[in-house]
């Protein structure tokens, strides 16, 4: 009898879990507060990316409320953690949208996560912008996909423009991620850039994610005697890389791109990171009015934490949501769509945000240099 | 020839690591038969209690201050592998060899959770506990004071574990229950005392390994046992699994292998991103010719 | 034992239309679950589409836990390789997919219409999935089915990991960023050419085909084990030596069932890779682990065991999600005890060797009850005892 009531109990659990109420997944605007899903990394390997995206989303939100709301409604976001894992993504992102029934998101960082997640999205017709996936496919996902940041082929041409007429390097080896689509499509750009501008490549190199031991690859580049070496990885490996060039005796810097940018890249690499150079989106330290006082309010908001590129991306892909809703009146998915894909001259903390037919936004580029457990402001390469 | 001394030191060192956990694999299997899947979480454990010693007592560069940490976590590591001895494998100890197995997969999962949840998944920068600085040794090769300090424990623990093994009266009982477990204890052997006495010796020796990686490379997160862990366990096998010198041949073998791959593979057409499957052919190459692995059975004690 | 009697014509007839309106009604249900998880829903009333995704996961993982169960259940051979076979069964099937069925899925669907063009082509690549994760069984298992226990479980485990690093490596398939469409042969990234091969690679399977996969997986596992073949694999796992003597081709059947269940992983690769799109992050050997689980959890050697193992596994981590704010996070962590508490305190698993019809009727006449290998009879209780038997003599035997 005891084994017969289990049994009940254990398919009635099931059915009833399975009886819940139908999903929306419709386009039209229910009205009330406005649902939007962001998720991304905030427990995984690149936490620190999910984490800024998160602060500065919630901030931008924040201050939308704080002054009426969009037309007199409400935001609201709801985050979702992916651990930085593709196959999460895409699970994430279908429970953002049917079970959440957001009408817009926001998000991922990395861009193979950001692929993985996008099908989901532009087949419900629900808007989704990435604030800095920059890999070139993610916005051919569908017409819904969109980014507020530049993309790999422009990243990877300026750091090959700064190594070759700034840094005058003749030689550059290259070691790369070989998990990441982002460090593939930049070691591709960057090829074709440096070799372009005259430049040699001598050899390139691949690690997985999560390695910790690169002295094998770091060894055979040594022998080559490279100019300079780049490493378009993520900061959890280049603090690691940094530290054992500098073990092995390797004095030529290394370069990278914004997946660098987080304040633990200092916790890993140290003092072997100085003399490294970075693209990236904005710098905190770029005088411009707007970027201090968002500096400012960020810093409050969060007790003194400097945001970084991806929480100042944060910020701008939540406003531009915003500015879109504003514009569509409402979030009927069609027409919100076509207000994001019309965004002009939207004035952002990273630049000027204007997109174009391939729902990418073009922006200049900053180069920083990395001293003393800072990035310090470089140059400006326009697209 | 520089380059090629450069790679050998290179592999030597992650190999040293390796030994140092696959001597945990290696002496539990010997005694319990149970392949001990929450051993590269132990490697984990190690780490983490190693950051917090240091990160709480605000320790900067000297050797005094890197001794403390070693052994403190090694303490720690000790007491978690003691636990986890007496509250999930002591229980299941009496059923099918599977249970075990499972519940050594359940806390291997229990681990790195915990302290996923507790501590968030991204990596820490560890302390540097040393004033890392490279010898030149002739041409290019050089080697670093990180490296040394990794050759130099990692000896020193091996020998200090030769000594108890064979020299203490704890040693000639944990040869006898790895002999046979009954009989064991119709000799007086209080075989519960001294499972748990293998342990904690074997999660020390992962804290160690886990310090000793974090002042090479400084990072440190609640996975970072699985790859490391896995490749630790291979290493026991090929060794001869239940054979201590084995374990230590198997680790070092497989850290040279490793990165001769990574340094010299595009050479004849292989990736450097194979490294993390040259373990594994190595494995099943010495599985099919010696399944007992290379030192399995000219080598009688089994700890 | 029961004994197999000639049947006349009429039975045999009877029998026979009996079955036929079985399987009619099999596939006349998954046809209607499948139309209640699609977005159109049947009648107006569906399934939530967040949890149409978790049913079809759990479909999968019942097709992988009841092939696993057969070599590591019944034969009583210890493989962790499982998930490499599934690995090979996603990416052959997509690859196909990607570049070879195009032109035939175009002039097929000139004909017949672009859905049943579709299936055919599915169905196809799923056989190709399904035979090129028997052959890599058959690879696999010949030189290392002459291992035991450990040693085997070990050299599996050590395949199924060489099977997806080397795949990690493969351009042609997206390496390690994962198998999206076709990948351009000069950049190594996935390609905008669409004469290369398909851009993206379909989403083909839906809840009717794995269902359907899934009850074609338990009629034949269960028809295996209660074959002649099943006999002698179960002889295998009580006593090899004893089965050899008696004059069971162990080396064969030991292949044999590794291959058939090699196949079926291949099955459930080619589902999950026309679904999810494959990654090789998703065949770990964690994932491994993750289906051994499934099997003791639900209770070796029974059928009905691996498939409650493969939906608690499935849904137990997602019931967690809906705990509240603080605990959430912990939510993995309560898993992983769970899992810990049911080794401790039944170990045999949920239903042993029971099948479910059995276990039910158990709890009607107490003491004893028809349990069943597989679903007609044998000792279950004596099975039991058999193993902490056999583990107290190898304590011994040290």
């Amino acid at each position: 009898m005891k084994r017969i009531l289990i049994a009940l109990t254990l398919i009635t659990a099931v059915f009833a879990s399975a009886t819940c109420t139908r999903r929306g997944g419709n386009c039209a605007d229910p009205g009330g507060t406005i649902k939007i899903g962001v998720y991304g990394d905030l427990t995984g390997q690149t936490s620190s990316f999910g984490q800024s995206t998160k602060n500065g989303s919630q901030m931008a939100a924040d201050e939308i409320n704080a002054a009426g709301g969009i037309n007199g409604r409400q935001v609201q976001l709801i985050h979702e953690d992916d651990q930085g894992e593709p196959g999460k993504a895409a699970t994430v992102v279908t429970k953002l949208i049917n079970q959440d029934q957001v009408r817009a998101l926001i998000g991922e960082v990395a861009s193979s996560n950001s692929l993985a997640a996008a099908p989901h999205a532009q087949e419900a017709k629900v808007p989704m912008i990435s604030p800095s996936s920059t890999n070139p496919k993610v916005t051919q996902v569908g017409d819904y996909i969109f980014r507020v940041c530049f993309i790999d082929p422009f990243q990877g041409e300026v750091m090959a423009k700064f190594a070759a007429n700034s840094l005058k390097a003749k030689k550059a080896a290259i070691l790369f991620d070989s998990n990441s689509d982002y460090s593939k499509g930049l070691v591709q750009f960057f090829k074709a850039a440096f070799t372009k501008l005259g430049g040699e490549i001598v050899t390139e190199k691949a690690y997985a994610q999560r390695d910790r031991d690169f002295t094998g690859q770091l060894t055979a580049i040594r022998d080559l005697k490279p100019d300079v070496i780049y490493v378009p990885g993520y900061y959890q490996e280049v603090g690691v890389i940094a530290k054992q060039t500098k073990q092995l005796g390797i004095t030529a810097p290394l370069l990278g791109g914004d997946g660098w940018d987080s304040p633990q890249l200092w916790d890993l690499g140290g003092d072997s990171l100085n003399g490294s150079f970075i693209s990236n989106h904005y710098s905190v330290d770029d005088p411009t009015p707007v970027i201090q006082d968002f500096v400012k309010r960020f810093k409050a908001k969060y007790n003194g934490t400097a945001p970084d590129a991806l929480a100042a991306l944060g910020y701008d892909a939540m406003m531009v949501l915003a500015d879109s809703i504003k514009r569509a009146n409402g979030t009927e998915c069609a027409a919100l769509r076509n207000a994001i894909a019309t965004t002009r001259d939207f004035k952002g903390i990273t630049g000027i945000i204007s997109l174009n037919e391939e729902r990418n936004a073009v922006k200049s580029a900053v180069v920083l240099e990395l001293r003393n457990k800072q990035f310090v402001y470089k140059e400006t390469i326009a697209p | 020839m520089d380059t090629f001394v450069q790679q050998l030191i290179n592999g030597l060192n992650i190999g040293a690591i390796y030994a140092l956990i696959a001597l945990g694999y290696t002496m539990v299997y010997g005694i319990l038969r149970l392949i001990n899947f929450a051993h590269g979480d132990i490697y984990m454990v190690g780490a983490f209690a190693g950051y917090f010693i240091a990160l709480k007592l605000g320790l900067g560069p000297s050797w005094g201050g890197l001794l403390f940490v070693l052994i403190g976590s090694m303490v720690v590591a000790a007491l978690v592998g003691m636990a986890m001895e007496r509250l999930a494998y002591r229980p299941v100890r009496k059923y099918a060899r599977m249970t075990s197995l499972i519940t050594a997969i359940g806390v291997s999962l229990l681990l790195e959770n915990l302290f996923v949840a507790l501590f968030g998944g991204q990596g820490r920068g560890f302390p540097q506990l040393i004033n890392d600085t490279n010898f030149a040794l002739f041409g290019n090769a050089a080697i670093s004071k990180s490296q040394i300090l990794i050759f130099a424990v990692s000896i020193a623990l091996m020998v200090i574990l030769q000594w108890i093994i064979f020299k203490t009266k704890v040693g000639t009982a944990m040869r006898a229950v790895s002999f046979n477990l009954n009989s064991a204890k119709l000799m007086g052997i209080n075989t519960d005392a001294i499972i748990m006495f293998t342990f904690a010796l074997g999660s020390a020796l992962a804290a160690a390994g886990g310090v000793l990686t974090a002042q090479y490379s400084p990072t440190i997160d609640p996975l970072m046992g699985i790859t490391t862990g896995l490749k630790a366990f291979v290493a026991a096998v090929l060794g001869g699994i239940g054979n201590i010198p084995g374990a230590v041949l198997g680790g070092l073998l497989i850290g040279v292998a490793e990165t001769m791959v990574v340094g010299y593979g595009s050479n004849i057409g292989i990736q450097s991103t194979y490294r993390d499957a040259v373990a594994f052919a190595i494995l099943i190459l010495v599985l099919l010719i010696r399944p007992s692995g290379i030192l399995g059975t000219t080598v009688q004690e089994k700890v | 034992m029961r004994v197999p009697r000639k049947l006349g014509f009429t039975e045999n007839m009877i029998s026979f239309v009996k079955r036929f309106l079985i399987a009619l009604i099999i596939i006349a249900v998954l046809y209607a679950l499948n139309l209640a998880m699609s977005k159109t829903g049947l009648f107006g009333f569906g399934v939530p589409l967040y949890q149409v995704d978790l049913w079809k996961m759990a479909g999968i993982n019942i097709i992988l836990a009841v092939s696993l169960n057969l070599i590591n259940g019944f034969t009583g051979q210890f493989s962790i390789g499982h998930i490499g076979f599934m690995a090979v069964g996603a990416y052959s099937s997509t690859f196909m997919t990607v570049y070879y069925t195009q032109g035939l899925e175009q002039w097929l669907a000139g004909m017949v219409g672009a859905s049943v063009a579709a299936a055919i082509v599915f169905a196809l690549v799923i056989i190709i999935g399904a035979l090129a994760a028997a052959l890599a069984g058959l690879i696999v298992g010949i030189p290392t089915l002459r291992l035991r226990g450990d040693y085997l479980a070990i050299a599996t485990l050590g395949f199924a990991e060489i099977i997806r690093i080397v795949i990690t490596n493969m351009n042609k398939v997206g390496g390690a960023t994962g198998f999206r469409g076709c990948v351009d042969p000069i950049t190594n990234i996935t390609c905008s050419d669409p004469s290369l091969g398909r851009l993206t690679i379909p989403a083909y399977t839906n809840f009717f085909w794995i269902g359907f996969l899934a009850v074609i997986t338990i009629v034949v596992i269960y028809n295996i084990v209660n074959s002649d073949m099943g006999r002698a694999l179960i002889s295998i796992r009580e006593d090899e030596l004893a089965a050899q003597a008696m004059g069971v081709n162990t080396t064969r059947y030991k292949v044999t069932s590794f291959v058939i269940s090699s196949a079926f992983a291949g099955v459930a690769g080619a589902l999950y890779g026309h679904w999810r799109l494959p990654h090789p992050n998703d065949f770990t050997f964690v994932r491994s682990f993750e289906i051994i689980i499934m099997i003791v959890l639900g209770g070796m050697g029974s059928i009905t065991g691996a498939v409650l193992g493969a939906l608690v596994i499935t849904f137990v981590p997602e019931v967690l999600r809906m705990l509240p704010g603080g605990v959430y996070n912990y939510r993995l962590v309560i898993y992983a005890l769970m899992l810990i508490i049911i080794m401790i305190t039944r170990p045999q698993g949920i239903l042993g060797n029971y099948e479910i019809a059995s276990w039910l009727k158990r709890a009607r006449k107490r003491p004893e009850g028809g349990g069943a290998i597989g679903g007609s009879t044998g000792a279950p209780i004596a099975e039991q005892s058999d193993s902490t038997k056999k583990s107290a003599k190898e304590l011994e035997n040290r």
